[in-house]
């Protein structure tokens, strides 16, 4: 089936696929987000039992899927993950160790004789939940403003700044920081906005659902302010286009736009993520008593939609998806960081399990969620957070 | 040896090291005690017996406790291979990046979507689906291993594939081959019988604590019994797969053979050293020097285990290094020059791609399409960057000792499962103190059995990432030396902190039992 197509095909096939491991993965950080709230939301230790518990039974979806991700973009474009893993080394350390700490800070956090203390797990989820977000935010905008390294014609990466892949969310000198870090604090709001609508969904308990209502708002007005502010710029910057001739990378104005604008699905599907997103936080806000259970629905498959077709103008349409700015011809795309034929079509019959596994995903969740949590379940379950 | 930092490469390596021998430190359990737990809350099922629960949860607690830092010293592993190995992941990504992909959309997946219903879903599912799900989370995380195991089975022997001169790195031809490549099936089933075994002595460990406070009687005695049995059949088929492994890896990785047993002069009727002490090794100049001193050796076994023949030949580590005419041996002085050849010649074909001068490229790419030249030149590609022919042995005394260890270990588990399944059926177990005291400090013999067998097969197969075809030196990542150092203690301090915190943890829960619920 898959040995028939095109080897550029394959290619696309599995850029869509990390694309959309990807988008899952921005919808699944509400975890994160829901991490940064335990404070804010909740106000007595029962309450913050009740969101620690709520997010506790999610948290290794987020973990999964990151890993997925890893192992996806590994097996299917071996140079991205070379190239980003190896060069930008302390911005994916710093995610890794967040990552670290989350994994065991459920368990743990109530457990007796836990030497590190409650506070410090709770510490950690935050840590995790605020690292997570604005890095793998500000990591995604440089699929648009780019980084500064070279490869050498053995595929070996040399990454300019001695700070490692830092420098993009630090050094203000450039403008594209700016717009980096405003993908990464749009994340981070993001995941409040949509942590705030899980809890609507599945927390029985007054208080919270007032705070989470209240919360949701005070998000959603910096979310759309700093993805605005993003999208504005990357409409009008200069993009990183390729020649499908010759496979030069140049600089193409408003090459982002074009991209929308050449590719109508995208287009629509991306506009129709963000009316989602919208939706799904204005109902669940002005319509609170009948709609604020399916806002993390309705906002969440909008938050995939949207970090899909992001991730598509990103990659797609003769465009590189990792460009360098300081080597234009080092810079990654689809075609030049490809594994080879043989491997892609094998990858493509393992992706047919995907639908099987987002089945049992979705059957597993209901069974878990079919009551909403209440205080009376923290007291009863004998295996709680 | 070509320039490289070898400080970053040491560090590299260290932090690797650590890494993975902290993330094992867990996962044997969690392979093995999850099928424990599926057996168990199989008979609650059978039996609707609510002693069988109360077993159950409490296990299952443990194990909760035990994998969430499993996964926390997991996902490094995973971008390790990117951060600080980026020249081997972008050489092998083609192929060894396709497990690690399998192994998160297949099994990773199914393990934390079923270990959620496992432990929240006791009131909230039927007791069919929860033993449903116990089961689904036992073979997940088994199925991780195997993806595991074959992505490292294939850099210990490499198949299924073929280089590609035009991108310059090995690609995928057979996925089949990858799959079923001998030493990922002997490496996958010799791991994950080896955790069920100390799974099976963790239980064992617990219990006869339980037994030694006179509390608990009949969840201690249950427990035992299950895992006893289990421990004692996947001990037995641990020898088997170890066997096998140990045929397979003569072939392979004849150093990392000749290593395991300290055997530098090979010969035919070679013994097997069931128990040394090293010596200082022979040297070129001194090559008779005695190298043990002290030794107990079955005859003829060695060549048995490798060819199943005693009277074979078994090459030595000199017969690999020097040659060995008469046994066909080619020296690795001769494998050097014949990868320079090979490396030469792609050099020549890349400067021919970019002089745009069709007849040669035409006339070296036709090297790489004749099997005769891949298997007489580049099959010895990664030795080109080595100078010194000694260079290529792996350190032979942590390489022997580490065997060692790990053999006599395993017999040694083998017979105390059957001491305990003996004092079971009789009925006296309880009041075999001595017995209970040992099953108890067996414990951390289980951990170091376990952790001995990845320094076999990782200390001796160096200094190779892919046998023959990569070594460790050329693939790391172009970081600064000082990066790594701080990373590699900043994983020291928390890994270490967390395992301080999984140890109290657990040791709480033990001390307060199985009635209270495990909280």
């Amino acid at each position: 089936m898959f040995e028939t197509l095109d080897y550029s095909i394959l290619q696309h096939y599995w850029y869509a696929i990390n694309a959309l491991l990807g988008a899952l993965l921005v919808f699944l950080l509400f975890v994160q987000g829901g991490q940064t709230l335990i404070y804010t939301v909740a106000k007595s230790e029962l309450e913050k039992k009740m969101l620690i518990n709520t997010l506790g039974r999610k948290w290794e979806f987020t973990f999964t899927t990151l890993v997925t991700f890893g192992g996806a973009f590994f097996a299917s474009f071996p140079l991205f993950y070379s190239t980003s893993f190896g060069g930008a080394y302390w911005v994916w350390m710093i995610i890794l160790f967040a990552f670290i700490v989350q994994a065991v800070s459920y368990q743990y956090r109530s457990k007796p004789n836990n030497f590190l203390g409650q506070k410090t797990y709770e510490l950690f989820l935050i840590f995790n939940g605020v690292i997570a977000t604005v890095f793998l935010g500000t990591a995604v905008a440089t699929f648009f403003t780019g980084s500064g390294f070279h490869i050498d014609d053995m595929n070996r990466t040399f990454w300019d700044s001695p700070f490692r892949g830092l420098e993009l969310a630090l050094d203000f000198t450039r403008y594209a920081t700016f717009i980096n870090l405003s993908l990464g604090l749009a994340v981070f709001f993001l995941s409040r906005v949509l942590a705030n609508l899980y809890f609507l969904n599945t927390i029985d308990h007054l208080e919270i659902n007032q705070r989470a209502h209240k919360s949701l708002f005070n998000n959603a007005i910096p979310f759309l302010v700093f993805f605005l502010f993003f999208l504005v710029n990357i409409l009008l910057i200069d993009g990183f286009a390729v020649n499908p001739d010759t496979k030069e990378v140049f600089m193409e104005p408003n090459k982002y736009l074009h991209n929308l604008l050449q590719m109508p699905i995208v287009l629509i599907l991306f506009l129709l993520g963000v009316v989602m997103v919208l939706m799904g936080i204005l109902r669940a806000y002005f319509v609170p008593k009948k709609c604020s259970s399916k806002g993390i629905w309705i906002s969440g498959i909008g938050t995939v939609f949207t970090v899909f077709g992001l991730l598509l103008i990103a990659g797609y349409n003769n465009t590189a998806y990792y460009p360098s700015y300081s080597d234009l011809q080092s810079s990654i795309t689809i075609f030049n960081s490809s594994s080879s034929k043989y491997t892609l079509v094998a990858m493509s019959y393992v992706s047919l399990m995907v639908p099987f596994v987002l089945a049992y995903i979705v059957y597993a969740w209901r069974a878990v969620n079919n009551k909403k949590i209440d205080a009376a379940e923290m007291n009863e379950e004998s295996h709680t957070y | 040896m070509e320039n490289f930092d070898l400080t970053l490469i040491d560090w590299s390596r260290a932090q690797f090291a650590l890494t993975a021998l902290y993330h094992w430190l867990f996962v044997p359990l969690t392979l093995g005690i999850t099928f424990i737990l599926a057996i168990m809350e199989t008979i609650y099922y059978k039996t609707g017996d609510p002693e069988w629960k109360k077993i159950t949860k409490f296990w299952m607690t443990l194990f909760g406790i035990n994998f969430a830092i499993g996964v926390a010293t997991g996902i490094i592993l995973e971008f390790e291979f990117g951060t600080n190995w980026s020249n081997y992941s972008w050489f092998v990504g083609d192929i060894f990046g396709a497990p690690l992909a399998i192994e998160g959309i297949m099994a990773f997946f199914m393990e934390s979507t079923f270990i959620a219903i496992m432990f929240f879903g006791w009131n909230k599912v039927s007791k069919g689906f929860h033993l449903t799900a116990t089961w689904l989370t036992a073979i997940g995380s088994n199925l991780s291993a195997l993806w595991i195991l074959v992505a490292n089975g294939w850099m210990q022997n490499p198949v299924g594939m073929q280089f590609n001169p035009d991108t310059a790195r090995n690609e995928m031809v057979d996925f089949f081959e990858v799959l079923f490549n001998p030493a990922a099936v002997n490496k996958f089933l010799h791991t994950i019988f080896s955790s069920y075994i100390l799974a099976a002595i963790f239980v064992v460990g617990i219990s006869a604590w339980f037994l030694l406070k006179k509390k608990e009687i009949l969840f201690a005695k249950r427990s035992i019994v299950v895992a006893a049995i289990f421990g004692l059949i996947f001990s037995v088929m641990t020898i088997f797969t170890g066997d096998e492994s140990a045929r397979e890896i003569s072939k392979s990785q004849p150093m990392k053979f000749a290593s395991m047993e300290g055997l530098y002069h090979g010969t035919t009727n070679a013994p097997l050293v069931a128990f040394g002490i090293l010596k200082d090794a022979p040297t070129i100049e001194n090559p008779e020097k005695k190298d043990f001193a002290f030794k107990v050796e079955i005859p003829g076994m060695l060549s048995y285990m490798a060819n199943l023949k005693f009277d074979s030949f078994v090459p030595g580590i000199y017969d690999l290094v020097h040659g060995n005419v008469d046994q066909g041996i080619i020296s690795y002085s001769e494998k050097i020059n014949r990868g320079l050849v090979a490396r030469n010649t792609l050099s020549e074909y890349k400067l021919a791609l970019k002089g745009n001068d069709a007849v040669l490229i035409d006339s070296l790419r036709s090297n790489f399409e004749n099997k005769e030249w891949m298997e007489g030149y580049f099959n010895y590609f990664g030795y080109s960057y080595f100078s010194n022919p000694h260079d290529i042995i792996p350190n032979v005394p942590i390489t022997f000792y580490s065997f060692h260890i790990m053999v006599i270990l395993g017999g040694y588990f083998m017979a105390l499962f059957i001491i305990v399944l003996f004092f079971v059926m009789k009925d006296t177990l309880a009041g075999k103190r001595w017995l209970l005291w040992i099953a108890l400090w067996t414990m951390p013999l289980g951990y170091l059995a376990s952790e001995s067998g990845w320094i076999i097969a990782e200390m001796g197969r160096q200094p190779w990432v892919i046998q023959d075809l990569m070594p460790t030196m050329t693939a790391v990542s172009n970081i600064d030396s000082n990066s790594v150092i701080i990373t590699f203690w900043l994983f020291f301090a928390v890994f270490t902190a967390l395992l301080i915190a999984e140890i109290k943890i657990m040791l709480k829960q033990i001390k307060i039992g199985p009635n209270e619920g495990g909280h």
